[in-house]
């Protein structure tokens, strides 16, 4: 008797069968028997009603991850993605990363759609499958006769139909089958610009970000840090702010000075009152001029490392050579929506739980951080994912998720942790502050000789711990946990391992230079760093593609032709580069006092090339126009990835102009919009996104726009007015040279 | 103690007078699609209209909102439809975080009720005020033409 016939003959028999299939199979019917949902995998429960719930294990930060995963599994669910629910994943190992090189629960490093492309289709067809099957035995009608379409499986010849919700309970039995995807001419909604799935809820004021969460008996906490990283708390007269009506408590924890009180207002003008003194330590000595200094001395001598060394660059270099130092600026990330968490324990003893609701780009990070601090084991806490404000690598970062756990922990009552806008500015992780020298030769109209130091922070050593603490088994005793995240970390800020955020996009330099040599000095300052959108690629390239300029016009060539000339075979360089010439006009006339310029750089897997128009009065920059070129391999929605280009180029303008993150006395000097400032309407260019069709897979979208913005913009300058810029951002350092 | 009109409803709020408008609404009205950004009037994501005229709800005492009319994005459309500036922002795709959108939005429809017709330097002068991390500005900028062409032809 074959399995089939036995389901026939045997209702009951079937549930038995089901549950002693293979341990996928009998888990789903499982499922099924304690709550009526077919959930065939991590992503998709259905339920009888053919209500469809996916759950999004990726954050959507902006980037239309909602929309794009929604469309990966609903192409091969055979589902219309408008008509499902998305949940927000909980911290779950299921919905690590599958990103080879990630492996927690992460949205970062622009992976969400290359990762998930492949298993997000399966969990799809995996789910169609079985409903299929579930429907062939129920109808006893061969499998290959069923359509699955809109949610329902049709069976023409008999004229039988049945949602998916009506056929639950059979699919629910079924072994997990092999599938076939789609082939790319199948694509219903894959290469179709769906509309973000996501738009209503932040149109009409519904949506929840973190720091609209509401708890019933919710207070309110605001933190003053030390001003200076690293502080310490040396003297607290709380008595005014204790005085204050609304305010409940003052918290001294190891965060800082934490007001709880009935709302934010409350709180915030009660900190104000606090007496504060601070015993600042070694950073208050820290300021910007004296890093820079430092920093510059450095690359006077050679790189502790050599990252890249082809033929000699020394000797290549060692005569007529073109010497530059470019500098760049720490940067915050300065997102939207202020860091915030809200948390409640419930509960006592072994049996406490603590939840957590965090706008966060790091749930894996979250959950051991937050046991960590308030000594739970990770199955007594939840981490729950809301909307979130923008992340740009910030949310990465799990510090505001620790302080709400921390003062739930001292309150035993739900609490919600907001920053001001100063908080954030003051207490980020900031992209490193770097300086490069570079070295370059020219012979017979080609580069011959490229020399390349960068001086600058690991971010790995600062914020690798996190990641390697989350990597690790759940059951991981806390004190191995902490020696093994934090061992690495010491070698990368030594420099005994090279941190490849800090020479990524130098590194792998594209062009043909017979005499190429990157080296690599890190340098610790107490001031921490992290991953700012594009990461290391953020500020390699703006030296790699100025600095090229600068040697194409000491070689008397035109940047965008030497370019093409020194790609070689690299196709896609080429592809993306082209594409942007060409589209932009390179080489035809401009009005006066225009200048065009271009930079192309590869990161995340995907290739960009930008030309930008702009022209200087004083010091003041007028952006025109900004064409881009993007290769990203297949395209899941054109006119998500259209959006986040738009994005990439207005973030790395405004970087690129007017932001910088300086110290003095140890104090960080920009400390709202005002003074960290961020382009404006008035000042946004006309924006052309062009994508280079493609069949290779599916690579990152989200930062490889960002890297060629700086170079494309300030190689325009050059071309404008002549000056090169060589230290970011822009309009401080045309202010400077006048 | 104040008395206003939030959204068509009126409520009394007992809060000390120098708290900012935006406070009121999130933590004591349970209206939290008013966002808080800066602080400072710097970004926007606060933006109200109080009698008509977009506000700054962040540095707005309560104090001074005796007897006002307040209107925060939850106010905007109708339990049958979205505004249209709301419509004309789905239609353009223009969200991405979409956490300055609400702000943005507010300070949209004020500007079509006193500018039916305006010109891209009308909607920069207008929304150059409402900052956007995200970069939507390109979209943003057509979304506002369309939601004017849609008022117009609706009459």
């Amino acid at each position: 008797m074959n399995r089939r016939t036995f389901l026939l003959s045997s209702a009951g028999g079937a549930l038995a069968i089901g549950c002693a299939l293979g341990p996928t199979g009998g888990k789903t019917w499982r499922h099924f028997r304690h709550t009526g949902e077919f959930q065939p995998n991590a992503w998709i429960r259905i339920l009888a009603d053919n209500t469809i719930l996916f759950t999004l294990d990726r954050t959507e930060m902006g980037q239309g991850t909602t929309t794009s995963h929604a469309a990966l599994v609903c192409e091969e669910l055979e589902v219309d993605p408008r008509t499902i629910r998305i949940l927000h994943a909980e911290a779950n190992r299921s919905y690590d990363n599958p990103d080879k090189e990630l492996r927690i629960q992460i949205t970062g490093g622009s992976t969400s759609t290359a990762a998930s492309w492949q298993p997000l289709r399966e969990a799809g067809a995996v789910a169609r499958e079985m409903l299929k099957r579930g429907a062939a035995e129920l109808w006893s009608v061969p499998v290959g006769e069923l359509i699955a379409r809109d949610a329902r499986i049709e069976h023409a010849k008999s004229q039988r139909s049945a949602t998916y919700g009506q056929l639950i309970r059979q699919a629910a039995i079924q072994e997990v089958p092999k599938v076939r995807l789609k082939e790319p001419k199948e694509f219903r909604w894959i290469g179709k610009s769906l509309d973000r799935l996501d738009g209503r809820a932040k149109v009409d004021g519904s949506g929840t970000y973190g720091i609209d969460v509401r708890l019933p008996g919710m207070v309110t906490a605001v933190i003053v840090r030390p001003p200076v990283r690293g502080a310490k708390l040396a003297k607290l007269d709380d008595r005014a702010t204790r005085a204050r009506r609304g305010v409940h408590d003052v918290v001294h924890i190891e965060e800082g000075v934490a007001v709880i009180a009935e709302g934010y207002w409350e709180a915030r003008t009660g900190a104000d009152l606090l007496k504060i003194e601070w015993d600042d330590g070694h950073g208050g000595s820290r300021d910007s001029a004296a890093l820079f200094a430092s920093f510059e001395k450095l690359s006077s001598s050679r790189g502790r490392k050599t990252v890249r060394d082809d033929g000699d660059a020394y000797r290549s270099t060692s005569s007529k050579a073109i010497e530059a130092v470019y500098k760049l600026p720490y940067l915050a990330h300065a997102t939207m929506e202020p860091q915030n968490a809200t948390a409640v324990i419930y509960g006592s003893g072994n049996a406490a739980r603590c939840e957590v609701w965090a706008p966060t780009q790091t749930p894996g990070v979250a959950l051991w951080r937050v046991a960590e601090a308030i000594g739970f084991d990770q199955k007594q806490v939840a981490i729950h994912q809301t909307m979130i404000g923008g992340g740009f690598g910030r949310r990465l970062l799990v510090d505001y998720a620790i302080e709400a756990a921390r003062l739930a922990v001292h309150t035993g009552k739900p609490v919600q942790v907001i920053w001001s806008r100063e908080d954030d500015q003051q207490t980020d992780w900031y992209r490193p502050m770097v300086v490069a020298r570079m070295r370059g030769s020219v012979a017979a109209g080609n580069i011959d000789g490229w020399l390349h130091r960068i001086v600058c922070q690991s971010i790995v050593a600062d914020e690798g711990p996190d990641f390697i603490g989350a990597l690790m088994p759940s059951r991981t005793p806390r004190a191995v946990r902490r020696v093994f995240a934090n061992g690495p970390a010491r070698m990368f800020a030594r420099g005994t391992l090279v941190d490849s955020t800090s020479t990524e996009g130098a590194l792998e330099l594209p062009y043909a230079i017979p005499n190429l040599r990157v080296e690599y000095t890190p340098v610790e300052t107490g001031i921490p760093v992290g991953f700012w959108r594009s990461v290391g690629h953020s500020h390699n390239a703006f030296v790699t593609e100025c600095f090229f300029d600068e040697l194409a016009a000491a070689a008397g060539k035109d940047p965008f032709e030497l370019r093409r000339a020194l790609l070689g075979k690299h196709r896609r360089h080429l592809g993306v580069l082209e594409l942007a010439a060409k589209q932009a006009g390179w080489g035809t006339p401009l009005p006066p006092g225009v200048g065009r310029g271009i930079a192309l750089h590869e990161s995340f897997h995907s290739y960009c090339a930008i030309v930008i128009e702009a022209s200087v009065s004083g010091n003041r920059v007028t952006v025109r126009r900004a064409v881009v070129a993007l290769d990203c391999g297949r395209v899941v929605n054109p006119g998500l990835v259209a959006a986040q280009a738009e994005s990439a180029v207005i973030f790395g303008l405004s970087a690129a102009l007017k932001q910088q993150v300086t110290f003095r006395k140890g104090r960080v000097q920009e400390t709202n919009f005002h003074n960290y400032r961020s382009l404006r309407m008035f000042e946004c260019p006309v924006i052309e996104t062009y994508l280079v069709p493609s069949e290779e897979t599916p690579t990152g979208v989200g930062e490889p726009g960002v890297p060629p913005v700086a170079p494309a913009l300030c190689n325009a300058i050059f071309a404008a007015t002549g000056k090169r810029i060589r230290t970011l951002p822009v309009e401080a350092a045309l202010e400077a040279m006048t | 103690m104040t008395k206003l009109v939030v959204n068509g409803k009126h409520v009394t709020v007992s809060a000390d007078s120098d708290t900012p408008l935006l406070w009121v609404l999130r933590d004591k009205l349970g209206l939290t699609g008013t966002k808080f950004g800066c602080g400072i009037a710097q970004c926007g994501a606060c933006t109200v209209h109080v009698d008509g005229q977009s506000k700054r709800s962040c540095v707005l005492p309560i104090g001074e909102l005796d007897g006002k009319q307040v209107t925060t994005i939850e106010g905007l459309a109708t339990p049958k439809q979205l505004h249209a500036v709301q419509q004309a922002w789905l239609a353009e795709n223009v969200p991405q975080c979409g956490y300055c959108q609400a702000g943005q939005i507010m300070t949209t429809v004020a500007l079509l009720a006193a500018n039916a017709s305006p010109t891209d330097e009308d909607i920069d002068s207008a929304l150059s005020a409402n900052l956007c991390r995200c970069g939507t500005y390109p979209r943003i900028r057509r979304a506002v033409h369309r939601a004017a062409a849609a008022i117009k032809e609706r009459g």
